[in-house]
């Protein structure tokens, strides 16, 4: 499928920053289900440094503004050709020992009612891990309701459970610490996701899991739309959590408060 | 092993030791009174120094003075020769853990470590994996703390692979010393320590990253003011001949990391980090730190900048790794250990925890990411409730502790209220790992200076001495 991608975050502050520094995780990933025809990410003003890639593949780079300025808008225009690979994903610069992501974090730490929803799906399929992910992953959407709104940024895993109500976000983080519990390695995923007309409209901007099975590797599960990442996702990277694989991490130097807008839309031709 | 029979320092089969003899003719032609006054005098050097230090968890304590020895503890050069060669091979093998894990992990694929206790210990930092900095180092300063238990007897308690203080007290120590007692260094031929800074510079130096050209600027970077170990850092800055700066002294800007100055921005190529790996950078670990450079990460993973010591090497000083370090030194070097590692119980393991949980009375236990004698317990020294209490601890959380047994600790005569007593010392040497290996021909002596006590630490009312390596 060939998708354009047009992706503008602008921050406004209340008062002047004197200096304004980003990490930027906003390229494609160079993995089997993609291909960058082309990919552009700018910033009015905005100094560079070189792209690096991360132990997970990731292409990074820093942004940053010498100038005091009250607003930035980061612009990323692209042309991105995707396959479906049911949900494998390969890259071959991800590098990092998949049992790194066994750890937990604040956000996805689990919780006596992970624990419980980690044993109740997976008691049935006790050999085969990859049974075990998709069981996962139903459940985890059967328990939480998609509400936008019901949770904030920064909620975790167990406060979604309780609620029963959440967004992508908070079935990643609550299929991730369920994971983990069962001793599959499970990430946090960042992408963009095509939706067509007819489907009900999420925001473009998207998260979701991989979970890595053995002799697979790393597989992507989308427990909102309960479904494996095909060829209407675009990978862009992965952390431990949400704020491990933040598109842009910033921070500003100077009083007053941030407000963001984003923008995404995504066009597809099927080809 | 608990018997209070403890080798001292001074002595051999009952007799002083050929080192000894002529410091403790000195003492003995001493009066009493003489030596308080010098005593008195060492600690108006310090006030006058400035050297001090904070407790913490003491509320108003402010700052306070290492009480200082004025009796020194010597080494031969015999005895000294197999230190070095055991701290050198040490800090080689735990950096070549750190390349390793950091790379390939084929200690972990032998098999000689469970994959678990590296790749899912907080201290292992995915941010530094494929990371390859200058002359393959990761941790430049390695500051392992020993103690002797006999003549040959060494063992080493644990590594200090991130920013191990106190260098500045083995420096001072000795500068002090030098000024009080002139004629003991006429009389003794005693290694000098005082190359220690420039020997750190040129470490430094030597691992400028690859995209540095000319002469590589070297800073220190502080937490601050408040930080315990301020004094040091200023300290080596003066002595170095470098700049100390704050995490709001530096900036990141496209490729690289500058130092704002008078005279506008100068570009920064090593840094030697006196601050915690989660504070050093808030977009890549903790973003609340105020005390970080933004974006410093990026460029040190694009090989714009070293840092000193890399993020993620106290993944090599961890206490449950440390059990694994003479199998790292026989994996990577194909030697055998010179200094010998305290037998250890995890108490993350069923077996261990149970005897760890039996025998609580006679061991000691430590917290598995604690430092500075916080938050320990030395069974032999604690009252019921106080073992009851951290029994609570443990079992709250097993996989945070790891015990010891209780070590012979030496002695080493100390100028206490009632005269020369013996007081348990341990031994804190200084490895710097660069293009070259170099140790420090001295050390900081700690000194417990209660009476029996073995805790050494500064912030459990420790002393210090200086440390003499004979030429």
């Amino acid at each position: 499928m060939l998708l354009t991608v047009f992706h503008e975050t602008r921050y406004h502050y209340s008062q002047a920053q004197r200096r304004i520094s980003q990490s930027h995780r906003l390229y494609p990933t160079e993995c089997n289900s993609q291909r960058v025809l082309s990919w552009n990410v700018s910033v009015q003003g905005g100094e560079f440094g070189e792209y690096f890639y991360d132990s997970a593949g990731d292409r990074i780079r820093t942004m940053s503004l010498a100038e005091p300025s009250d607003a930035i808008e980061i612009q990323v225009n692209g042309e991105i050709e995707t396959t479906c690979t049911n949900g494998v994903m390969q890259c071959p610069r991800d590098v990092i020992s998949p049992l790194a992501y066994l750890r937990t974090t604040p956000v996805t730490a689990p919780d006596e009612a992970l624990n419980e929803l980690a044993c109740r799906s997976t008691a049935a399929h006790a050999e085969n891990k990859l049974d075990q992910a998709h069981a996962l992953s139903h459940a985890v959407r059967e328990a939480i309701n998609y509400t936008p709104g019901a949770t904030n940024p920064s909620s975790s895993a167990s406060e979604a459970l309780v609620q029963g109500a959440g967004v992508c976000q908070d079935h990643a983080h609550c299929l991730i610490s369920s994971a983990r519990l069962c001793g599959i390695p499970a990430r946090y995923v960042v992408g963009y996701l095509h939706t067509d007309a007819n489907m009900q409209s999420h925001d473009s901007s998207h998260a979701w899991a991989e979970l890595y099975i053995e002799n697979l590797g790393w597989v992507g599960f989308d427990a909102t739309n309960q479904c494996c990442p095909d060829e209407r996702y675009i990978r862009i990277g992965s952390g431990l959590d949400a704020q491990a694989a933040a598109p842009v991490r910033g921070i500003a130097h100077g009083a007053g408060g941030e407000t963001m807008h984003t923008r995404v839309t995504i066009d597809g031709n099927q080809q | 092993m608990t018997q209070p029979k403890f080798f001292n320092e001074m002595y051999a089969g009952g007799k002083v030791r050929e080192q000894y003899a002529d410091i403790l003719r000195w003492l003995e032609g001493t009066g009493p009174a003489f030596i308080v006054d010098k005593q008195r005098e060492a600690e108006a050097l310090f006030h006058q120094i400035g050297i001090t230090f904070q407790v913490y968890g003491e509320k108003d304590a402010g700052e306070r003075l290492i009480p200082f020895d004025i009796v020194p503890r010597i080494f031969t050069n015999l005895e000294w020769s197999t230190l070095e060669r055991g701290v050198k091979q040490r800090a080689q093998a735990l950096n070549a853990f750190l390349w390793d894990v950091y790379h390939r992990g084929d200690f972990i694929r032998a098999g000689k470590v469970p994959a678990h206790l590296i790749y899912q210990n907080t201290a292992y930092e995915p941010a530094v994996v494929g990371v390859s900095p200058a002359q393959g180092v990761f941790s430049h300063i390695v500051g392992s703390d020993l103690v002797r238990t006999g003549l040959d007897e060494f063992y080493v308690l644990e590594d200090n692979c991130r920013t191990p203080s106190g260098v500045s007290y083995m420096l001072e120590n000795r500068e002090i010393m030098m000024r009080l007692f002139p004629q003991l260094f006429q009389s003794n031929h005693i290694r000098p320590v005082d190359d220690y800074p420039d020997h750190l510079r040129r470490t430094l130096i030597s691992v400028a990253p690859p995209r540095c050209e000319g002469v590589p600027a070297v800073v220190i970077l502080t937490p601050g003011t408040f930080n315990s170990a301020y004094y040091e850092h200023t300290f080596l800055a003066d002595e170095m001949g470098v700049e100390l700066v704050e995490g709001r002294d530096l900036f990141v800007r496209g490729d690289f990391v500058y130092m704002r100055t008078t005279r506008g921005p100068k570009k920064v190529d090593v840094i030697y980090r006196r601050i915690d790996d989660s504070f050093i950078d808030p977009l890549c670990f903790n973003p609340d730190s105020m005390i970080g450079v933004p974006g410093l990460m990026n460029v040190y993973r694009t090989g714009g900048v070293q840092i000193c010591s890399a993020p993620g090497a106290g993944i090599a000083d961890d206490k449950a790794v440390y059990t694994y370090v003479p199998e790292m030194i026989r994996f990577y070097l194909g030697e055998e250990p010179v200094l010998k590692n305290v037998p250890t119980w995890r108490c993350s393991e069923a077996d261990d925890l149970k005897y760890v949980l039996e025998h609580l009375g006679e061991l000691v236990v430590k917290e598995v990411h604690g430092s500075g004698g916080y938050g320990m317990l030395v069974g032999s020294a604690s009252t019921r409730a106080e073992i009851e209490n951290y029994r609570q601890r443990i079992l709250a959380d097993p996989h945070d502790f790891i015990a010891q047994p209780t070590l012979a600790l030496s002695t080493s005569p100390t100028y206490v209220d009632s005269g020369l007593a013996p007081r348990h010392v341990d031994l804190r040497p200084y490895c710097l790992l660069g293009s070259q290996i170099h140790l420090c021909p001295g050390a900081l002596t700690r000194v417990a200076l209660k009476e029996g006590s073995l805790v050494v630490n500064s912030s459990q009312g420790g002393g210090v001495k200086d440390t003499w390596v004979l030429a």
